[in-house]
């Protein structure tokens, strides 16, 4: 990945309170402040879409932290079949627990797709929600100044002990606009998913659901404008891991 | 290997069943020298095969018999790759002799062999295991059995060490990283939409709606009863098919000594057929207290008598606490049987009373919402406590082990007489039983869903040492802030649990200490030098329920002293 360096101070506070970590991991009794690594695909997919096109959808997060802090890796995008990548991001975050159930998140993103790419600065929250929602709620400030912010939720219904019914959704409002990258200001798109997996493992469960993506506003008019689908429902097949 | 060198002892044992005695050292001279190998070996337990640690090439390790007053020699030898250690559980001996690395020495080096010499200054039954990484969840532990230079206060015939253990096929840090990853990856008995439909029958979709959402509200789950599951339980390193087995002549009193050395389960024990007589807990003599079922803790030691009388096995069965399976043995009158294994019992659910105020995280309508649950919970208990008692001739002891409507809170298989902490009386009186000179709390604390531990809100890694005065009485307060119960061991010297009994507290290596329970004990400090404290759980201590006591001389002598 080519990350523009435009925002390289708060990796290297990142990487040097990791180096700062790394020292004291040497003494076995304190073996209780040690690294964990967890790499957690959460969808890779391909979406059927009713329209005909079929894509392909990844998410996933790799996390290098103690029990306190550390940095987390995210990922996601689209690609179509055979054809180019629609969109990928990539965030660079570094992640400190603020209470029993939630990290604060600090760091960049980079979007690479067809036309402009952007890089962000990033701030959020991610962990559980009373009642098990797990939340990742972001706002990104982007190089050419435009505000966003995302929230995705997501429950796991237990049917039986493997075989679980995810609903999940995501938001995202723009506070200005954005033209040249097609989002406008307001709500600017949703997406719902409804997946059931199985898991055969608990690291390891294959999938089937449904995605519906809508996008709003004058969002939606840019991607009229474009010729594009504001809306589109797909069946998604896939799997989720985790190492 | 150094075997059993008492007379009496050795007789007894060699009577009782398949021990083979290499040597027969002379008695009176009471240094005995023993030599332990630790190695890494493939082994295969009720189907769950791994490349395990052993001591001397078995697991558990062979049975340490020592005597009261004897100079011991130890000798282990470590034949792994990484670092080892050995720790010998309930011991009074000089710290620098505990064990523990980074605490008591730096630990033994691959290829060194380290000698460990100790006096013995007490009698009854323990165990000594690896306190460096997962390596006793691998295997490395074995018991100890000190005969006491006095009479015991009980007959027996014959006896049997019982030591309990819990076997994966995963290793030890595949289990940690596991559970760092997902803290219920072991969890299977989750709550469904199934066992919503089935509990809203029961007691009405209101009442079972209510519930869920209390437990939502506090991301805590009421099924969370054992942090790891799929283990095979062990008798003596047997699983269930392989049946330990131990004869008796019928009318024999058969001590039967059980360790729990698992690393992270609890075991309920009876004999179905026979009264079990309590009469040492972690090694010290206790009053004898009939039962029919007690409660093991990882790293207690329970020590029973029983007369099997009939010409028949009697099933020796540990059913563990969450109902995943038992470690079975049996008692026959000779080789070749098996005795019955019933059917598990319901597998215990929390309730809100097991759920402390802090881990509430305060919310009231969580807690009110649970709380006539938990309150319907508790009268079923105490009922079933109380008839319990009625078939005793000892004076009925209220169970307080668990917050009152706990749903852990134990009950004979029979219907009949479940030990409780408050039965555990001493054998004699403790001497110097006084007021304490002051008192510590220490609240148990952890992030259920990060998976880390510790006390008062501190993992090891970020605590000072707790510092003690040779010589003063220390009360320290156990409040368990946290869902789950922690058996707490202090090393090198005593704990004096508090049940009310006075002088007659008896004297303990390591307590339970219940979900959203208090818990006191008294430590007479009488050994200098640094101390491990920690929670027995190997995945709670490892993840930082861990504390260093140094116990420094008093001002004054050391004054004198320069």
């Amino acid at each position: 990945m080519t990350v523009k360096m435009r925002y390289q101070a708060p990796v290297g506070i990142a990487l040097t309170l990791l180096t700062l970590g790394l020292t004291g991991v040497a003494n076995a009794a304190e073996a209780d402040d040690a690294f964990m690594t967890k790499l957690m695909l959460d969808r890779f997919e391909l979406r059927d879409q009713a329209g005909g096109e079929e894509i392909g959808a990844w998410e996933g997060q790799f996390n290098l932290r103690t029990d306190y802090q550390g940095l987390a890796f995210k990922t996601n995008g689209e690609r179509l079949s055979g054809g180019p990548t629609e969109s990928a991001e990539y965030q660079l975050l570094y992640q400190q627990l603020v209470s029993d159930f939630f990290d604060a998140q600090f760091g960049i993103r980079y979007d690479n797709q067809p036309g402009p790419s952007r890089t962000y600065a990033v701030a959020g929250v991610q962990g559980l929600a009373p009642y098990f929602f797990e939340v990742d709620a972001n706002l990104f400030v982007s190089d050419e100044g435009d505000t966003s912010a995302r929230l995705e939720a997501e429950y796991d219904l237990l049917l039986t002990q493997r075989l679980i019914l995810q609903p999940a959704a995501e938001i995202s409002v723009a506070f200005s606009d954005d033209e040249a990258l097609g989002i406008g200001s307001g709500l600017s798109s949703a997406e719902l998913g409804l997946r059931l997996r199985y898991e055969l493992k608990r690291k390891f469960a294959p999938y089937i659901g449904v995605q519906w993506e809508k996008k709003f506003g004058n969002t939606a008019e840019y991607a009229r404008d474009e010729g594009e689908d504001i809306e589109s429902t797909a069946v998604v097949l896939g799997i989720s891991a985790w190492f | 290997m150094k075997c059993i060198k008492h007379p009496v002892l050795a007789r007894r044992l060699a009577a009782a069943s398949t021990f083979t005695l290499a040597a027969l050292m002379p008695l009176g001279a009471l240094a005995g020298s023993y030599d332990l190998v630790i190695d890494r070996q493939p082994m295969t337990i009720d189907g769950k095969a791994k490349t395990a640690m052993t001591i001397n090439g078995t697991i558990p390790g062979p049975t340490l018999h020592f005597q009261e007053g004897e100079e011991v020699t130890v000798n282990v030898t470590n034949k792994l790759d990484v670092d080892t250690s050995i720790h010998w559980h309930g011991i009074l001996l000089p710290s620098s002799q505990d064990g523990v690395p980074g605490i008591s020495f730096p630990g033994i080096k691959p290829g060194e062999t380290y000698t460990y010499r100790f006096p013995i200054q007490q009698a009854g039954t323990y165990w000594y295991h690896s306190h460096s990484g997962f390596q006793e969840q691998e295997g490395v532990y074995g018991p100890i059995v000190i005969e006491p230079v006095n009479r015991e206060p009980f007959k027996f015939d014959r006896e049997y060490v019982v030591m309990l253990s819990d076997w994966s096929a995963e290793t030890g840090d595949r289990i940690f990283s596991n559970l760092k990853g997902q803290s219920d990856y072991y969890n299977y008995n989750q709550q469904t939409v199934g066992s919503f439909i089935k509990d809203a029958k029961a007691k009405g979709f209101g009442t079972t709606l209510k519930e869920r959402l209390a437990w939502g509200g506090m991301r805590m789950m009421p099924t969370d009863i054992s942090d790891v599951s799929g283990y095979s339980f062990l008798v003596n390193g047997e699983s269930t098919d392989d049946n330990w087995t131990g004869l008796f002549r019928s009318g024999e009193r058969v001590r039967l000594r059980f360790i729990n050395g698992s690393a992270m389960s609890y075991f309920d024990i009876r004999i179905p057929g026979l009264k079990m007589t309590v009469v040492q807990a972690d090694g010290n003599n206790v009053q004898p207290v009939s039962v029919d079922e007690f409660r093991m803790a990882v790293a207690e030691t329970y020590d029973v008598i029983v007369q099997p009388r009939e010409d028949r096995a009697y099933s020796i069965l540990a059913e563990s606490i969450d109902r995943s399976g038992f470690a079975r043995g049996t008692l026959a009158p000779r080789e070749g049987l098996a005795g019955e294994i019933p059917a598990l019992r319901e597998r215990p659910q929390l309730t809100m009373a097991d759920m402390s105020m802090a881990s509430m995280g305060g919310m009231d309508h969580a807690n009110m919402a649970g709380m006539d649950q938990a309150n319907m919970a508790g009268m079923d208990h105490s009922n079933m406590a109380g008839m319990d008692h009625s078939q005793m001739s000892a004076a009925a002891v209220p169970n307080n082990d668990y917050a009152p409507g706990s749903g852990l809170t134990p009950s004979a298989a029979n219907g009949g007489k479940f030990l409780v902490y408050g039965d555990l009386k001493a054998m004699t009186p403790y001497a110097d039983y006084r007021a304490p000179d002051r008192e510590i709390e220490l609240r148990l604390t952890g992030n259920m869903e990060r998976y880390f531990w510790s006390i008062n809100g501190a993992k090891y890694s970020e605590a000072e040492p707790i510092r003690l005065t040779y010589g003063e009485r220390v009360r320290i307060k156990f409040v368990n802030d946290t869902m789950m119960s922690h058996p707490m061991h202090l090393h090198g010297m005593w704990m004096q649990l508090d049940k009310g009994n006075g002088q007659f507290n008896p004297l303990k290596h390591v307590v339970n200490v219940a979900p959203n329970t208090t818990l006191t004990v008294d430590v007479p400090v009488d050994a200098l030098g640094e101390w491990a404290f920690h929670c027995h759980l190997m995945y709670h201590m490892a993840s930082g329920m861990f504390r260093k006591v140094i116990v420094e001389p008093p001002v004054a002598q050391t004054a004198a002293a320069l």
